[in-house]
């Protein structure tokens, strides 16, 4: 086998362990259901009512349900950093890292096998948040093309968090540190992007700082995407946000695994 | 004749001047030491004396920063990866996945160690045979006794057949019976040719399962040698005969000769390895004439043999 093969085959194997890690104890993967069906139903349903009216032509005519559900999908990606960051802790704090460490295992593949399980978690819980939101009354106006697209961007997104969260678990000095470390990603910055409601629609510097963040461009183009508008250039930067973030994460993690590890 | 039996290379392992520090404070300072192939070698020392960074230093886990280190020939610094491949180690905590099975754990193991499907099942149940897990398997250690997780680790190690395992403290925690039950797992090891590096607190263990021991003491080998050999320096060794009056006290001090008598307690201190056959002979020496009231054997701990290298008690060294 080449060094490459061998490296997909450890990394595979340490996302598959990950994967049965969900199976067995599935708590933190219906948290990060939760979360976003929470949210759904409570900005649909209570919030809704208002915010849809004053959203004017951000939903392009269409209901509040439709401009909020890819801001929910966006969420769903967020509420996965805390169980990536808590997994990559517990694994440090565990004896079963320094046992793979000390075996001719590739040396990215314990990280990698965390991100990789990640984004197929993240994967599944969209899946389950998309099929509520179609229960409560979404109804996207997406193409085949644009639905992988939307797939696309959603694990492109999770990709570059699960790095960031791996960092955050390796830097982290507990279990509930590393789960408090994610929460600005989870919460704030989802919050004080176009999320629930436009940028252009925040007071003076919050708006300058909402349009500019990089959570504003992935939901705008899954927003896009989803209702049938025009995607233009914020695609572009979406994605290349969602590099910056994996590259910074990736550099993060190894520099922080090297550091605990030594 | 053959000049390699008579002084064995240390194939092994072979260890020079290594030097390891966590900041100010030197964990190892320039340990020499060779293993044997097929050899159990040994490393006795207190809480702090540097046997866990040892094992860490040559399982590839941490840099040392200064010596050389060979594991069957191959450098730790430019050849971990063979290294690696040769080597198993179970350490002092717990290396198993908990949310696992016992199966699955042997079976992520294997993966990681690109065995074929069909050998990989093979060894982990044979695995789980020989290890008394077979039961076991389908659960998760979380429901195991300390003994079964300590195996389960144990077969975890053995999965990749190494040449060379490091058994850090591997009876730390047990009950009597588990740890009697390590011990022959180590013998059986052993008895199969791989060559074991063990660390121990306890001598009594290290007698037990060792060839060659070495004491470590703040980073340094203070002693090194067979058990016999070690034990030979050790002047903690001694029986203890009570006698009920004066008269049979002076009769047994001027027959054996040696010894330390003490008046108050009618007691005579003499320094015997505990054996039968030097039991008898100091029995032999007293005769029928002198009546003993009481007969203690006093073996030697870690604290004597660190009272007689270092002239300090380990107990002190921990602090």
């Amino acid at each position: 086998m080449t060094a490459l093969t061998l490296a997909i085959h450890d990394a595979t194997t340490m996302i598959g362990r990950e994967l049965k890690h969900t199976l067995r104890f599935p708590l933190l993967l219906v948290g990060t259901i939760m979360v976003p069906v929470v949210m759904l139903l409570l900005f649909d349903y209570i919030l809704g009512g208002p915010i849809g009216h004053g959203l004017g032509t951000a939903a392009h005519g269409a209901p509040y349900v439709d401009f909020l559900v890819p801001g929910i999908l966006l969420i769903t990606v967020a509420a996965s950093c805390g169980p990536t960051a808590i997994n990559v802790n517990t694994d440090m704090t565990g004896g079963i890292i320094d046992r793979v460490r000390a075996m001719a295992v590739t040396r990215g593949a314990l990280l990698a096998g965390h991100v990789g399980g990640s984004v197929v978690r993240t994967l599944a819980a969209t899946i389950v948040v998309t099929g509520v939101a179609l229960l409560v009354g979404f109804r996207p106006k997406a193409s085949v093309l644009d639905w992988f697209a939307v797939v696309g961007i959603v694990a492109a997104f999770s990709f570059a968090l699960a790095w960031l969260s791996a960092a955050l678990g390796l830097v982290a000095k507990s279990i509930a540190g590393a789960n408090g470390s994610t929460l600005p990603l989870q919460f704030l910055l989802p919050f004080l992007s176009s999320t629930f409601v436009p940028a252009d629609s925040m007071p003076a510097g919050v708006r300058w700082f909402a349009a500019d963040q990089p959570f504003t461009p992935v939901v705008e183009s899954l927003r896009a995407l989803l209702t049938g508008a025009p995607v233009d250039s914020t695609a572009d930067l979406a994605l290349a946000w969602c590099a910056a973030i994996a590259v910074a994460g990736y550099v993060w993690a190894q520099v922080a695994f090297r550091r605990a590890t030594r | 004749m053959n000049t390699l039996t008579k002084n064995p290379t240390p194939n092994a392992v072979s260890v020079n001047g290594l030097r390891k520090a966590y900041g100010e404070k030197a964990v190892l300072d320039g340990v020499d030491l060779g293993i044997g192939e097929g050899e159990v070698f040994g490393l006795l020392g207190p809480n702090g004396a540097g046997k866990t960074t040892m094992v860490r230093i040559l399982s590839t886990l941490v840099q040392p920063d200064a010596g050389t280190a060979r594991v069957f020939g191959h450098d730790l610094r430019t050849e971990p990866g063979a290294v690696r491949s040769l080597i198993g180690v179970t350490g002092q905590f717990s290396a198993v996945d908990n949310l696992l099975t016992g199966e699955e754990n042997l079976f992520l193991i294997g993966r990681l160690l690109h065995l074929a499907p069909t050998e990989r099942r093979a060894r982990a149940a044979q695995l789980l045979d020989r290890f008394d897990l077979v039961e076991a398997a389908q659960r998760t250690p979380a429901t195991y006794s300390g003994g079964m997780k300590r195996r389960l680790d144990i077969a975890m190690t053995l999965m990749g057949r190494p040449r060379l395992i490091f058994l850090d403290e591997p009876t730390n925690g047990l009950d009597p019976r588990s740890r009697h039950i390590m011990w022959q797992i180590i013998r059986d090891l052993a008895a199969d040719g791989v060559s074991i590096l063990l660390t121990t607190q306890y001598l009594e263990e290290a007698d037990e399962l060792a060839d060659r021991i070495a004491v470590l003491d703040r980073g340094r080998i203070v002693a090194e040698g067979t058990p016999e050999e070690l034990k030979r320096r050790i002047p903690g060794a001694h029986i203890v005969l009570r006698f009920a009056d004066a008269a049979s006290l002076d009769a047994a001090a001027r027959s054996l000769r040696e010894g330390s008598r003490d008046d108050t307690d009618l007691v005579l201190r003499v320094p015997n390895d505990g054996g039968i056959r030097s039991l008898r002979d100091v029995l032999a020496q007293l005769g029928d004439g002198i009546a003993v009231e009481d007969l203690s054997i006093h073996t030697p701990d870690l604290d004597d043999v660190f009272f007689a290298l270092t002239g300090t008690l380990s107990k002190e060294q921990n602090q």
